[in-house]
């Protein structure tokens, strides 16, 4: 029960002090994130859209891979990532292994299918009418599909929610690409993972409730967004 | 909407600033947890780095991966210490100019209570012996880290196979947290004495055997071939080393820890020959 209240109290004061080490990290983990969340929102909704409105043979496989593609494991990424960065691998001339880029590279193609999948979903979740209605209104293929995200916005926030959820959240990954490196590429959840090792478990708790309120607080100005402009 | 917007483009312009460190300056040091838990490299290397302007990656594993790391050119400079492995290393040619850097030692730690009766042991391998016969439960890194190497190295003097043995558990994690392992599962584990005194306060386990030859811990720094592998920071290597048996270097460690724990974790050798070591 000490380590809890302590955990607690530490994190306050980490957070209060503004200890420059804590807010550099707390400041990268949402660089890296929300970068990748970004990227993955670029990628994720475009494919996604196309997938939900078009039909072509071979879908339903592409839709299961999508989906399965939702649960891929981190540490798998994470590999995969290292192996293609290392100096001696296929993109090792980019030398971005050990690096924040390196990290982005990894969450944003962790968080790429989840938003892809939950805005297909989406997307083909709108009534098949509605998008006969606006063409016949005059509109272009383009306005359509723009028409159609934004009737969407409440589930494709979701999905962003979702995508940043995964990976400011995401250790495994995170650690093998970026190393862990002081002052550089350690971001809250791989300092917590050493902390817990060093036996600083309160230090490890402060971080991790300092982790839970970033997360809070960008899931926070997101949902004000969702829920406040309304589709008309 | 425009908030997210906002929010996106300040992300993209964040991009490319921390993508901009420069490359040749960068050294990639592939270490043991040791050296990082126990908080000496955080000292360590802000000097280094102020000193040479190289920045340092420290890529911390167990001494294991790091030299796998190194046989493929994925690391520059090598901070370890599982001497056997690091001589086949050195045969191999994967690594240049090999140095002994410093030395502490392994302890037998376990629960107070001491149910194999190990305690005051002073062979390890008679420890080992009747951890064995008592059927304790014993932690092992399992993850062919310098600590990992030694254990089994001590398993094998003893002539005990425990591979498999219900009592003998296999965590594959880093030392910090395969203590944290034994102190839950009030079982035995061969530690560094570094990473004990460090994670101490937290543990409820005791050094039960310590003082034998055998469990001298040594760490040795290593240059990565660069003649193996073009890409390799030699510059880097060569001046990381250097400055890990400079004078300077050494008297830090010496004094490290002392202040916090009442005891030096580790024991400058620069200059010292391995085999003259614990005698």
């Amino acid at each position: 029960m000490d380590i809890i209240i302590e955990g607690i109290k530490q994190a306050f004061i980490l957070l209060f002090s503004l200890d420059p080490e804590v807010l550099g990290i707390t400041w990268l983990s949402l660089k890296v994130s929300g970068t990748a969340t970004l990227i993955s929102l670029l990628f994720g909704v475009s494919v996604g859209t196309v997938v939900a409105l078009t039909q072509f043979p071979g879908r339903r496989i592409v839709v299961s891979l999508i989906n399965t593609g939702m649960g891929l494991p981190p540490v798998v990424v994470g590999l995969f990532v290292t192996i293609f960065l290392w100096r001696n691998g296929p993109l090792g001339f980019m030398e971005i292994l050990y690096t924040p880029a390196a990290i982005i590279i990894a969450q944003a193609v962790i968080a790429t299918p989840i938003v892809m999948g939950i805005s297909l979903a989406a997307i083909q979740n709108l009534p098949a009418n509605l998008r006969l209605q606006i063409l016949a209104l005059g509109a272009t293929r383009l306005q359509m599909v723009w028409i159609l995200v934004k009737e969407a916005r409440l589930p494709l926030l979701a999905a962003i929610m979702a995508g940043f959820g995964g990976v400011i959240s995401e250790v495994g990954a995170s650690i093998m690409v970026g190393g862990n490196i002081k002052g550089y590429t350690r971001v809250l959840t791989t300092a917590t993972v050493m902390e817990t090792s060093k036996g600083n478990f309160d230090i490890a708790m402060a971080l991790g409730i300092i982790l839970l309120l970033l997360a809070f607080f960008v899931n926070a100005v997101l949902t004000h967004i969702q829920q406040t402009e309304r589709p008309r | 909407m425009a908030l997210i917007i906002s929010v996106m483009s300040v992300a993209i312009y964040a991009l490319p600033a921390i993508a901009a460190q420069p490359q040749q300056k960068n050294i990639i040091l592939a270490t043991t947890t040791s050296t990082q838990d126990s908080g000496l490299l955080d000292i360590l290397l802000p000097i280094f780095e102020t000193k040479t302007g190289y920045f340092v990656k420290t890529i911390a594993v167990g001494s294991g991966q790091a030299m796998a790391m190194g046989q493929k050119g994925e690391a520059d400079v090598l901070l370890v210490h599982s001497p056997e492995a690091e001589k086949k290393f050195m045969a191999e040619v994967y690594g240049v100019n090999r140095r002994l850097v410093m030395h502490n030692d392994y302890i037998i730690a376990g629960p107070k209570t001491d149910p194999a009766g190990i305690k005051g042991s002073v062979s390890s391998i008679e420890a080992f012996k009747k951890i064995a016969a008592a059927n304790a439960v014993f932690m092992s890194r399992g993850d062919n880290s310098g600590t990992n190497a030694k254990e089994k190295a001590i398993w094998k003097a003893a002539g005990i196979n425990p591979e498999g043995q219900k009592w003998y558990q296999q965590t594959g994690l880093g030392m910090g947290q395969t203590l944290n392992v034994a102190a839950e599962k009030k079982a035995y584990t061969l530690a560094d004495r570094g990473t004990y005194l460090a994670l101490k306060k937290n543990l409820g386990l005791d050094i039960l055997a310590e003082g034998d030859a055998v469990l001298l811990n040594i760490y040795h720094v290593i240059e990565v071939n660069p003649a193996k592998w073009p890409k390799v920071n030699s510059g880097g290597a060569k001046a990381f080393a250097d400055f890990m048996v400079s004078r300077q270097t050494q008297d830090i460690i010496r004094e490290f820890g002392v202040e916090k724990y009442g005891s030096p974790l580790f024991f400058p050798d620069a200059g010292k020959k391995e085999e003259a070591l614990g005698k």
